[in-house]
């Protein structure tokens, strides 16, 4: 039995392949194409003709992929959505999508505020609109396939936002999309709501990526497989919730990075760098699981109340410049040759010197011909490689959360350049199968479950409180289709609210497992 | 007189959130009630304060709660009118401006919506020059100024007019009130006239609030380093540059205390510094050694970008530089002290000017 991993980057799809203990047997790089179907495709053929074994014992398959990022930052197959907001006579201070740019902004062919929403202790803030909403549902008909519901505090009561979607399916018809904040976003309506419609005008480019994965697997006779997408949180979700919810998918490529370099260094406590071409990201693995971001996440110019990782990023890559600055300083980056290292690289031929370059004159690495560097000195190379060194370090110093040194893993195409000796670390590791971290960080992930709630800690002790939402959390974990004795809290969060008599928190926790094969 | 619009209120967003100190809500939300509001009825007029009449009645509002919950309910369409109606109701007199109370993400926005939405001018000028978390903290307090008539209003439409004995009853009743309101109102208080406006209010502090918006906003389009930039634009001290290591939070008659514990990064590698706050931050140590208190501003800012961190927003591995900001003059005098002081906070540390506690240890760059 074979679990495969997919990652579709922007420049190349990587495929792996895992067995039961866990082991990658395989590993391949492909280039992406524009439909991203055929790279798949290319990618699992490649695969499957190393690795000569039978595609039916493939029983896991999962997809990391960037589709939703780039749909919504080049603003393309963007499907029109028409936004219903529940929560007059509050909330018509902001209106919907304010400060969204106007070439997005426009995805909302229709949007209205209507009576309803419920206070933070649950009270209802006013009733729901039934009126007005019936007549924005029946204005929309057959014009838009999509809606997106908001309501405020539906995170803590759903009713309105769930009434307002039968409704709408009662009017608009059984084939039209609903999305619905309470099951995307957190605390914070805006955040959510824009969530929400990121979510809804995204369900074709969903529909398209889950079908071009199923497809290319069927056509390879891998047809034994349960098939999975990469959550930004490095957990894992069906097809089906992925076509519901798309903009979950947004930023699993750091996530994946992290969780598969933790799994191939072996570490659950570690910091995780990864260098591409351009940029090197640094992450922080924390318990097997990247650490999050606590800064708003903004995708494409829209603000979103996402989890995303806590990733550092330098202008440092494998093909980052290299040049010596008129007071004899030596300066790398932030601009890279990118994808044209293979040409413009001097160890290729290239007229270029890059940090490669520089690797290789030090005998990091052996790629390219040598002999093409000879005119490089070999101080100044040491100089420049000390320049990196130093970038490198003081990221991981910027990362780190005690002045105790760390375990590095080191992944990612470009790490070639990298010095082990790094200061602040008791251990740098480069595992086998560094470049393809990605792929099988997406086919380990595991399933999760998250609850969040205001909890009065005077009415219900914080123990009492704590230990109910664990259950409750574990219990969305085991529905998401995890091996109940292998579900674990991976983390607790509570927040006392500001200027609050009594003493409301808002509680957040957060279970993961392993997959049922 | 001058005017504001979109781009002005994107600044003054991120200049008064540096001043919030740590509290004054979340000015994200508070920009997108402001831009609303510029959206549908346009731009806003600033008065210098110098501009406004003797007589005239001045009014500032804002908003009072918890701001979790200004950010699921953000405000309604009415509250303005509501304000406005209740308080020239009272004085038989029509309101001849709006202001804010104090500078913060939420409350230095509120005012350009209520008067875009009504149409009345704005005054450049405020009653902290910074946030605090009490309504008696306001320099009005120490010209005598009462907070009463102090209006209310939540969302769905009730309101009342609170008269009371004291600032600090003020205090008590409305926030019992706000409780029942659901958490978030719409307030006015410490009505005034143009002669007490120019005695007593931190002037000019929507321009200083733009400014140092604008600042941060470019920080990055000049030869020197965002950190020089900053310091030079802002005129502020560093204090201490460092990753937050743990974050301690217990609620109190409905406060938000806590401290922050920072390990110093870059120069301040080995360097500890704790920041206690009470929803605004009262305290910065570097080492054990206090660098500077209340009434004094202690500001955390993003170490790459230098966008404000309100004390909500902390967390465990955030990087940040603690800054320090001179006070407004009035509240270093005996009587500011007693309202804003470190000892009305509960700490056991005198105050004195940050210029004079940072001399020697930590430079001002």
């Amino acid at each position: 039995m074979y679990r495969l991993g997919i990652d579709v980057g922007g420049t190349n799809t990587d495929a792996v392949l895992i067995d039961e203990a866990l082991n990658v047997i395989a590993e391949i790089k492909h280039p992406t194409t524009n439909d991203i179907y055929d790279g798949i495709l290319g990618a699992i053929e490649s695969i499957l003709e190393i690795s000569k074994i039978d595609p039916k014992k493939i029983h896991l398959a999962m997809l990391g992929t960037t589709q939703c990022t780039n749909a919504i930052v080049e603003r393309k197959n963007l499907e029109p959505i028409g936004l219903l907001r529940i929560g007059a006579p509050a909330t018509l201070g902001v209106p919907p999508l304010v400060d969204w740019a106007e070439d997005i902004s426009k995805v909302a062919i229709s949007s209205e505020v209507i009576g309803g929403g419920f206070e933070y202790d649950g009270k209802e803030l006013a009733a729901f609109d039934t009126d007005h909403a019936t007549r924005f549902f029946k204005n929309l008909k057959g014009k838009v396939n999509s809606i997106a519901i908001s309501c405020a505090f539906s995170s803590i009561r759903d009713e309105h936002e769930k009434e307002a979607a039968r409704l709408c399916k009662e009017i608009m018809g059984d084939d039209v999309q609903i999305s619905i904040s309470s099951e995307i976003g957190s605390m914070g309506l805006i955040e959510r709501e824009n969530a929400t419609v990121l979510n809804a005008s995204l369900y074709k480019v969903a529909q398209k990526f889950t079908t071009g994965f199923s497809k290319s697997l069927a056509e390879h006779g891998i047809t034994e497989a349960k098939v999975y997408i990469s959550q930004n949180d490095g957990t894992l979700m069906t097809m089906a919730y992925a076509q519901k919810y798309p903009i979950l998918t947004i930023a699993c490529g750091p996530t994946n990075s992290i969780r598969g370099a933790s799994y191939l260094g072996h570490l659950k406590e570690a910091i995780v760098i990864d260098v591409g071409g351009t940029t090197t990201d640094i992450g922080v693995i924390q318990g097997g699981f990247p650490r999050e971001s606590g800064v708003a996440v903004t995708i494409g110019g829209v603000r979103t109340n996402f989890r995303m990782p806590d990733v550092l990023s330098i202008g440092l890559g494998g093909g980052s410049i290299v040049r010596q600055k008129s007071d004899g300083t030596i300066s790398i980056g932030p601009d890279s040759v990118g994808y044209e290292i293979t040409q413009k690289a001097l160890v290729f031929g290239g007229d270029t010197l890059t940090t490669t370059d520089i690797a290789v004159k030090l005998g990091m690495c052996a790629i390219g011909n040598p002999e093409l560097l000879n005119a490089i000195d070999i101080a100044f190379a040491q100089r420049a490689m000390s320049e990196i060194q130093k970038m490198i370090e003081n990221g991981i110093d910027s990362m780190k959360l005690s002045n105790e040194d760390a375990d590095v893993i080191l992944v990612g195409g470009g790490s070639i350049i990298v010095p082990k000796n790094l200061s602040g670390t008791k251990s740098v590791l480069k595992p086998n199968y560094f470049g393809t971290a990605n792929a099988i960080g997406s086919a380990i992930s595991k399933i999760s479950g998250t609850f969040e709630k205001l909890i009065d800690y005077e009415k219900c002790p914080r123990d009492t409180a704590i230990e109910s939402a664990k259950k409750e959390a574990i219990q969305m974990a085991v529905l998401s289709g995890a091996i109940e004795s292998s579900v674990e809290i991976i983390d607790v969060e509570d927040v006392p609210l500001a200027y609050y008599p009594g003493n409301t928190n808002r509680v957040k926790i957060k279970a993961a497992g392993d997959l049922k094969i | 007189m001058r005017k504001i619009g979109l781009k002005e209120i994107e600044d003054i967003a991120l200049g008064a959130a540096l001043l919030g100190a740590g509290g004054g809500g979340d000015p994200y939300i508070g920009k997108l009630i402001a831009m609303g509001a510029v959206k549908d009825c346009g731009e806003v007029t600033l008065l210098d304060p110098e501009e406004i009449p003797d007589d005239a009645l001045i009014v500032p509002i804002a908003m009072m709660g918890a701001p979790t919950i200004l950010s699921e309910k953000g405000v309604g369409g009415e509250e303005y009118k509501t304000l406005h109606r209740m308080v020239s109701q009272f004085y038989g007199k029509e309101i001849y401006a709006f202001m804010p109370i104090e500078a913060g993400g939420v409350n230095s926005m509120l005012p350009i919506a209520a008067c875009a939405r009504l149409g009345i001018p704005m005054v450049d000028a405020d009653g902290m020059g910074r946030a605090f978390p009490e309504l008696q903290m306001v320099t009005f307090t120490i010209g005598g100024i009462k907070a009463t008539p102090m209006a209310l209003t939540d969302e769905k439409g009730n309101c009342a007019i609170f008269d009371t004995i004291t600032n600090k009853w003020t205090e008590e009743l409305a926030r019992a009130v706000t409780m029942s309101c659901g958490g978030s109102v719409s307030v006015s208080l410490y009505c005034m006239d143009g002669i007490t406006l120019r005695k007593y209010a931190v002037k000019n502090i929507i321009t200083r609030s733009e400014q140092l918006g604008a600042a941060i906003r470019t920080l990055k389009n000049s030869p020197n380093t965002p950190e020089e930039n900053f310091f030079k634009a802002t005129e502020g001290f560093k204090l201490f540059k460092g990753k937050i290591s743990d974050v301690l939070r217990e609620t109190k008659g409905g406060f938000n205390f806590g401290k922050v514990h920072l390990e110093g990064i870059d120069h301040d590698r080995g360097q500890n510094a704790v920041i206690t706050f009470q929803n605004e931050n009262l305290i910065a140590e570097v080492n054990g050694t206090v660098l500077a208190t209340t009434p004094d501003l202690i500001c955390l800012v993003d170490s790459e970008t230098f966008i404000p961190v309100t004390t909500d927003a902390l967390k465990y591995g955030k990087r940040v530089i603690v800054v320090g900001l001179k006070c407004f003059p009035l509240w270093r005098s005996e009587k500011g002290l007693e309202l804003v002081g470190p000892r009305y906070f509960g700490c056991d540390v005198d105050y004195h000017p940050i210029e004079a506690l940072v001399k020697g240890g930590t430079t001002n760059v």
